[in-house]
């Protein structure tokens, strides 16, 4: 293994179809027209000496090494901002060339620390590299003048650091900042001799608008902004390429290692999700893979109420298959079921899914896509066919209108929010559908058109006002549906539309949206070109859920912007696998690619593949199987990486619901809130320790390469294995690869995948078959895959969940950029430094009305329970509404939230609970609740 | 009269209120193709001892139930005698 070298062409690729041909230092090269002379030359194996050039950016054109003489042109240009152009004839190397780029070079020496052997970058720096390129022998200006070689370090940033003596003014780091990620963090400031690189207003990376992206830390050519990591361990040797555990984004990056240490994590330029950007979590919050919370022998205990013991693999495993056996014998098959994990690879949810359905022998499968997003897979299933979104990333560059609801992708899905402000910037109109004032609504250089701060639970009032709109003002595509669509459920749907109760004027009262914005976005979502959905869990995580997806999907049909690039309907995924884990068939009621378990056709392909009898009739989703814990008919459970008890709602149910389980298996990375309940715990492998896939929000099938040893000593699809083995049934895959081949088999939408095609291709867009070889990047083209594309009614049905007197106030919840989900991962890694804590954003009305101050303790109380935070008072959130993320277990969010569900899916209603907040003497109660059950776990640790 | 335990009681009002949101949602259409959906929605997507539940719940005056659901479960209770 060694250091994978990626190519830097200098510029970024030019997009056109128009060739030009010109010689450079006599050869004949042929690009696309706009090309810069400086990637011309490094396509044909010519570098020429570069230091403020990279292809992630723009040319700049400040650094004067690149520079190139052409025949019948004065002077010397820079190669990087001069385009190509037919029958140029350059010259890389001239006497004039070498003269000229010494002494710039020289000049920038003359200010630098050298300090090459001992310097952290040493072997890997930009700058040492150009200075032999430029054959640089001596610096004839002594250090004695003025310089920069003894301003302070800046070290507040938990992962790199800033050392402004190294720095040489490329600028590459602030163009990252604005061009890639969008934050516009940096600057040059001062002028001349005394320009610095300067984060924010002159202040400490920390302290300003920063969100360590590490954009600026790829970018920089020196060691001035670099990692701890990297100054700790030194340079890396070998490189492998893996994909992001976190979101649903799936950024590839290349984890950079020394022996089976991680020296750092650097996203991959050729990752067709991310292109070379990466976030906070993905680049540097990858510590808690060696926290030493880990918990790397399995646990067992006879009662919940004794203290865990260690024990072999062996026992663990005998006596979680033992008990298994013995719930089924004395309470029936359908006793015992399991989760899937949406961390874990697609090799690993599928093995859980085919351990309860061939070797338990009942469906009791589920995933955490119950709580996210299985309306996007009900809806979008019953309207167009297929569960999931119907674009890739790279469609949003071809969008003139984006409309975004119930998301939050800077904080959630980073690394396509600085995509989408990218295309903003680039003149796209932005809708946002949010009750909260999310980043995207206004911050540097990105304002949206309009924002509809909707009460929450209202999202269908106002979906329905829009195809209102759209019915009525004439704006209905009416050739692509008549083409594309099933007429009669269109008429069926217009005439529900045109109703006048779904007026905005109607729904005005309802939703709390002035009824000329809503006329004003169904417009311009209508006619502003072509126009792109992307969502979140604002819109699934409701009691009409599923309702409203399918009002998205009725208001793309209708306007025609599905079935081609820069249009359609969107997922944006909360998990890293989270469409991965539904696809290979973790709910209860379908196989693996959607296919209903009722279908004899696909159960008998199933029943001979894997050679036992299979179950006709659906299985318990995770809230039934806590509701058929405590009715005495659900007994034991094997759950993969998910933490229920923290991160589903009504937690005191789930709690009472595990409590009168007799057998809880946890496999996991470390003790958690469900692990109380636990009567075995197996260590959990993390995806640097295992092989297999991800499938991300673009159904982007990317490989998870191991780089190193399981530290608990198996990979999670082992750990199944072994369990299936250990209750008779003969599972055996040498290999992840195996278990791929399987799924092809037996997988229409997966029928061209293997290992070897995704090594070769990089990635795969599922469907792949052998009508699309190598994936599909847009669906539904030409048509829709249930045939013709369904409208559904979707009546505005409000929440049972009121507010009233005694619980005046609506809470949603969600997350923030530095923490992720329920924090297991991200609470132990320095990324608490921007988030310690969760915190009850509330407006300053009803705060002043309750008499809370900024930071002061508060009584968060609903129907379901109480917690205790502390309170940020923001006009962030409307009047009326209270928000909190769910990222550290002493806040106990779900405590609050209730059991009210999707009526179609069962996925909870997070996002509208009734709430009331009152002033709290302190942090007694839940908080002192929450700190005592972590040390217990801790205690409880061998 | 088929005795029930407060946890199955609880249980079933819960099944009772989704029944009748998978209700609302199908209400728009004509009463056979609601009734005919709601039952299919229940038999692809509850467990059967969720419809069970549900059934136990029918056989007991069915309280909460509201129309169309009832109509389904009816439904779904007739085809599950004949079978």
């Amino acid at each position: 293994m060694a250091l994978i070298q990626e190519v830097d062409y200098g510029t970024p690729e030019a997009h056109s179809a128009v060739t030009v041909t010109l010689t450079i230092d006599g050869q004949s090269v042929t690009v696309a027209e706009g090309t810069s002379v400086l990637r011309a030359a490094t396509a044909a194996g010519i570098q020429i000496p570069r230091l403020c050039a990279t292809d992630m950016l723009a040319s700049f054109g400040s650094c004067r090494l690149c520079l190139v003489e052409i025949e019948g042109r004065a002077g010397t240009p820079a190669s990087c901002t001069t385009p190509a152009a037919n029958g140029m004839v350059v010259h890389t190397q001239t006497e004039r060339l070498i003269r000229l780029r010494r002494a710039v070079m020289e000049l920038y020496i003359s200010d630098h620390p050298l300090d090459c052997l001992t310097c952290a970058a040493n072997g890997n720096c930009e700058l040492q590299t150009m200075a032999g390129a430029v054959g640089l022998r001596e610096v004839r200006y002594g250090t004695e003048g003025a310089n920069h070689l003894r301003l302070p370090k800046d070290t507040s940033n938990p992962y790199f650091q800033f050392d402004p003596a190294k720095c040489i003014l490329c600028s590459r780091c602030v163009r990252a900042c604005q061009e890639v990620q969008g934050t516009f963090a940096l600057t040059i400031a001062g002028r001349g001799f005394g320009s610095v690189v300067s984060p924010g207003m002159e202040e400490p990376f920390l302290a300003s608008e920063c969100v360590s992206c590490g954009a600026c830390v790829q970018a920089c050519p020196t060691a001035t902004l670099i990692e701890y990591s990297v100054l700790a361990l030194g340079q890396p040797e070998h490189s492998v390429v893996t994909t992001c555990a976190y979101c649903g984004v799936g950024c590839a990056f290349k984890a950079e290692m020394r022996g089976q240490q991680v020296v750092r994590m650097v996203p991959y330029k050729d990752g067709k999700a991310n292109h070379g950007h990466s976030c906070v979590k993905g680049r540097f919050a990858w510590g808690y893979a060696t926290h030493p919370d880990r918990v790397l022998k399995p646990l067992m205990r006879a009662t919940t109420a004794d203290p865990w013991k260690e024990v072999s693999w062996d026992e663990a495993i005998a006596r979680a298959a033992s008990e298994f056996r013995r719930i089924q014998a004395q309470y029936g098959k359908g006793a015992i079921g399991g989760i899937t994990s949406s961390r874990c690879t697609n090799e690993e949810a599928y093995l859980v899914q085919k351990l309860v359905r061939a070797v338990f022998g009942n469906n009791n499968t589920d995933t955490c896509a119950r709580v996210c997003h299985s309306p996007t897979g009900y809806a979008l299933s019953s309207t167009f066919g297929t569960s999931a979104g119907t674009q890739d990333f790279d469609s949003i560059e071809q969008c003139d209108v984006i409309l975004l609801v119930g998301a939050n992708p800077t904080d959630a899905h980073p690394v396509f929010g600085s995509r989408m402000k990218k295309r903003i910037r680039e003149g796209a109109q932005l809708i946002v559908i949010d009750p909260r004032r999310i980043d995207l609504v206004r911050s540097p250089h990105v304002q949206a058109a309009v924002h509809l701060a909707l009460r929450p639970g209202t999202n269908a009032a106002v979906l329905d006002a829009i195809a209102h709109v759209i019915v009525t003002e004439e704006l209905v595509d009416e050739a692509f549906v008549r083409e594309r669509c099933e007429i009669d459920s269109f008429a069926r749907w217009a005439a529900f539309a045109a109703e006048e109760r779904n007026a905005p004027e109607a729904v005005e009262a309802i939703t709390g949206v002035p009824a000329d914005l809503i006329r004003y976005a169904a417009r311009l979502y209508a006619t502003g070109g072509n126009a792109a959905i992307y969502y979140g869990l604002g819109v699934t995580e409701h009691s009409q859920g599923s309702t409203a997806v399918m009002a998205l999907a009725n208001l793309a049909m209708a306007t025609g912007n599905i079935g081609r690039p820069g249009v359609g309907v969107n997922p944006l995924r909360g998990q890293n696998n989270v469409q991965g884990s539904c696809d290979m068939g973790s709910f209860p009621h379908e196989f693996p690619g959607y296919r209903h378990i009722s279908r004899t056709d696909v159960r008998e392909m199933f029943e001979k593949d894997w050679g036992v009898a299979l179950d006709p009739e659906p299985g318990l989703r995770i809230p039934n199987m806590i509701d058929c814990a405590l009715e005495g008919s659900f007994k034991g459970i094997y759950i993969q990486g998910e933490d229920i008890a923290q991160s589903d709602p009504d937690g005191q149910h789930i709690a009472a619901g595990l409590s009168a389980m007799e057998c809880v298996v946890i496999q996991d990375l470390f003790l958690n809130e469900t692990s109380r309940y636990a009567h075995i715990f197996l260590p959990g492998s993390t995806f640097l320790e295992k092989d297999g896939t991800f499938t991300n929000a673009e159904r982007r099938i990317q490989r998870v390469r191991r780089v190193m040893t399981p530290r608990g000593g198996y990979q999670d699809w082992e750990v199944t294995q072994l369990l299936a083995q250990a209750m008779g049934y003969p599972m055996r895959y040498p290999h992840p690869a195996e278990i791929m081949d399987e799924i092809a088999r037996l997988t229409p939408a997966f029928t061209g995948v293997s290992y070897a095609k995704l090594d070769s291709l990089g990635s795969i867009q599922w469907p792949c078959n052998e009508a699309n070889p190598e994936g599909t990047r847009v669906m539904h083209v030409p048509g829709f895959v249930r045939g013709k594309g369904r409208f559904f009614v979707t009546e505005y049905i409000p929440t049972d969940e009121r507010t009233g007197p005694r619980f005046p106030l609506l809470l949603t919840t969600g997350r923030i950029l530095s923490q992720y989900n329920v924090g297991t991962q991200t609470r132990r890694t320095s990324n608490v430094q921007w988030h310690a804590e969760d915190r009850l954003e509330i407006h300053p009305h009803d705060a002043e009305q309750r008499g809370v101050r900024e930071g002061a303790w508060v009584r968060l109380e609903s129907r379901s329970g109480a917690t205790t935070l502390r309170a940020h008072i923001t006009e962030r959130v409307a009047a009326g509404v209270v928000y909190t993320t769910f990222h550290h277990p002493e806040t106990m969010a779900n405590v609050v939230t209730t059991d009210y569900t999707d009526w179609a899916t069962d996925c909870p209603e997070y996002k509208v609970t009734a709430v009331q907040v009152s002033p709290a003497a302190g942090s007694a109660g839940t908080l002192n609740a929450g700190r005592i059950l972590e040390k217990h776990i801790r205690s409880q640790q061998p | 009269m088929i005795e029930v335990t407060s946890h199955q009681a609880a249980y079933q009002r819960k099944l009772v209120h989704q029944a009748n949101q998978i209700g609302k949602f199908f209400a728009h259409q004509p009463q056979p193709e609601a009734v005919a959906n709601i039952a299919d929605h229940l038999r692809k997507f509850w467990d059967p001892r969720m419809r069970t539940q549900i059934l136990f719940h029918l056989e007991n005056g069915g309280e909460g139930l509201d129309e169309l659901p009832r109509h389904a479960i009816e439904k779904i209770a007739s085809e599950t005698t004949q079978d």
